[in-house]
């Protein structure tokens, strides 16, 4: 028993905290460029369809038009500041700045790594998510009590994509390979989620593939949240969200694996 | 030495570090080890008190001891008027100290350090090797891997001359220069076809020579004949050193 007593455990508070805190340090070091990327591209997409879009359409599902790009530009925002940062970030530390090389040299796994970065830019875009909906209220959005689960729902869709772009940035051999990513993988599910126009007005093959962007769940669940549930409906968003998350992040701890440790 | 802290798998074979499995139990035997790195790889977007606070945590120094342990960190890197300073700012020699005493943090048993002077000024270097010989003193045990001889010749109790990834000797400094190239060396300068002559004389006499640039040494030259010194005329003795040993063994040419 001996062995197994000195048997660690596999996921270790300390090895969070570390990160988090430096993290948290970064971040009061940088906040004002990373909250502005990440905030000011959803709301001008908000106020280009919202105000531009919405003289031409004045309310989709009996929701203004506005209300309905506002809560919709939640799960952009989401997007924005969880896959690129997931990308780009860590490619940089990896490669550029070895850091990833300086923790793993003490007692820290790749699977801690890669979890507790995910988990602080998912926690990041869960809060960078409300924006959207905060410059809604502006334009006459409802505030609804059960709007307070924007931010886990935000958090939920970050894990995945944080975690997706975590595996991209294991994937690429250069960091330039990021801007297929954007174009052909990232940009489509953000235009094709229900955000700006209804996935349900599409045609039946685009309906479709909706079902296969975690986006298109995400969207749905932040306007269940923000315009009343419906369930069972919104339970099946949930479920897949989960399955998005816990999906992206076992593909991105062992393909960073595979980088980390030779 | 990235095989030690679990961070390469060893294609054959199984590491232990200090009686821990690195392939199962790596985490535990990587708490107990610090780590300093041949390239620099210290956070360059945090400051040097940053640097060493996130590894306090990171190597698990209780709450109560991490002020404490990033005290006497800086104290070892002797950075205590830079602690607020970016790692950007620092000097190549700053930094390597720095460097060192993050691997230190957690006061490890074990200390890996991968050429730890490569690229300094013989003064920062001097300063790494009274650093060195501190943590040896202390107990602590540093492995160290290094291309300058004369940083093992000082510093090292055992030293591996390793050669094509094999150790081809093993001992004290003392005892490999004894056991290889005995206690004198006599280093003889002159044109190119001199040098030839002297070295095959010695050769004809069984001795060992090395050249050393533009001059050939004679190794073991305490036990030449003095009929043989006395031909070759006058050379320059000085004590033997690692560093004949090291050549010696590895061959003089680098292929």
């Amino acid at each position: 028993m001996t062995a197994q007593t000195r048997q660690v455990r596999r996921y270790e508070w300390a090895t969070f905290e570390g990160i988090w805190n430096r993290e948290w340090t970064l971040f009061r070091r940088y906040w004002a460029s990373t909250t502005v990327s990440s905030v000011v591209q959803p709301i001008i997409y908000l106020l280009a369809f919202g105000l531009g879009v919405g003289t031409l359409v004045s309310s989709v599902g009996g929701i203004s038009y506005v209300e309905f790009v506002g809560t919709g530009s939640v799960a952009t925002a989401v997007l924005f500041a969880s896959a690129f940062p997931g990308m780009f970030n860590t490619y940089v530390r990896r490669v550029f700045q070895r850091t990833y090389d300086a923790i793993l040299a003490a007692p820290v796994s790749v699977d801690e790594l890669a979890t507790a970065e995910g988990s602080w830019i998912a926690a990041k875009a869960g809060v960078y998510g409300t924006f959207p909906l905060i410059a809604t209220f502006f334009f006459g959005l409802e505030p609804r009590w059960t709007m307070v689960f924007v931010p886990f729902i935000g958090f939920l869709t970050g894990l995945g994509f944080a975690f997706f772009g975590m595996w991209v940035s294991a994937v690429i051999k250069t960091i330039d390979e990021t801007t297929y990513i954007t174009s052909v993988v990232l940009t489509p599910l953000f235009l094709v989620a229900g955000t700006f126009f209804p996935v349900q007005n599409l045609r039946p093959a685009l309906q479709v593939a909706a079902q296969f962007n975690p986006l298109y769940h995400c969207v749905d669940l932040v306007r269940g949240a923000c315009f009343g549930f419906v369930w069972p409906n919104d339970l099946y968003h949930l479920a897949v969200l989960v399955v998005f998350a816990i999906g992206m992040w076992l593909l991105a701890v062992r393909k960073l694996r595979v980088r980390l440790v030779d | 030495m990235r095989m030690l802290t679990g961070q390469t798998r060893p294609s054959s074979g199984r590491v232990e570090v200090l009686g821990l499995d690195v392939a199962t139990e790596s985490k535990q035997a990587r708490a107990r080890m610090g780590v300093v790195p041949q390239l620099d790889n210290l956070d360059t977007e945090l400051t040097v008190e940053q640097n060493l606070a996130m590894f306090a945590v990171l190597y698990r120094v209780p709450r109560r001891e991490r002020h404490d342990a990033i005290e006497r960190a800086l104290d070892i890197a002797m950075l205590r008027q830079r602690r607020d300073a970016k790692v950007d700012e620092l000097s190549g020699g700053m930094k390597r100290r720095l460097l060192i005493a993050r691997g230190l943090i957690h006061s490890p048993e074990l200390v890996l350090l991968d050429e730890p002077t490569v690229g300094l000024d013989p003064q920062v270097r001097q300063e790494l090797w009274s650093l060195i010989d501190g943590l040896r003193q202390q107990g602590t045990t540093v492995l160290m891997s290094t291309h300058y001889i004369e940083e093992a010749e000082r510093l090292a109790d055992d030293v591996a001359v390793v050669s094509h990834g094999q150790i081809v000797a093993k001992g004290t400094p003392g005892d490999l220069r004894t056991t290889h190239v005995g206690t004198r060396a006599t280093e003889y300068y002159g044109p190119p076809t001199r040098l030839k002559e002297i070295e095959d004389r010695a050769r004809q006499a069984g001795l060992a020579t090395r050249r050393t640039g533009p001059a050939i040494t004679l190794l073991r030259s305490e036990s030449a004949p003095s009929a043989l010194l006395e031909e070759l005329g006058d050379g320059v003795h000085r004590a033997a050193s690692l560093e004949d040993v090291f050549v010696l063994l590895t061959g003089e040419v680098l292929e």
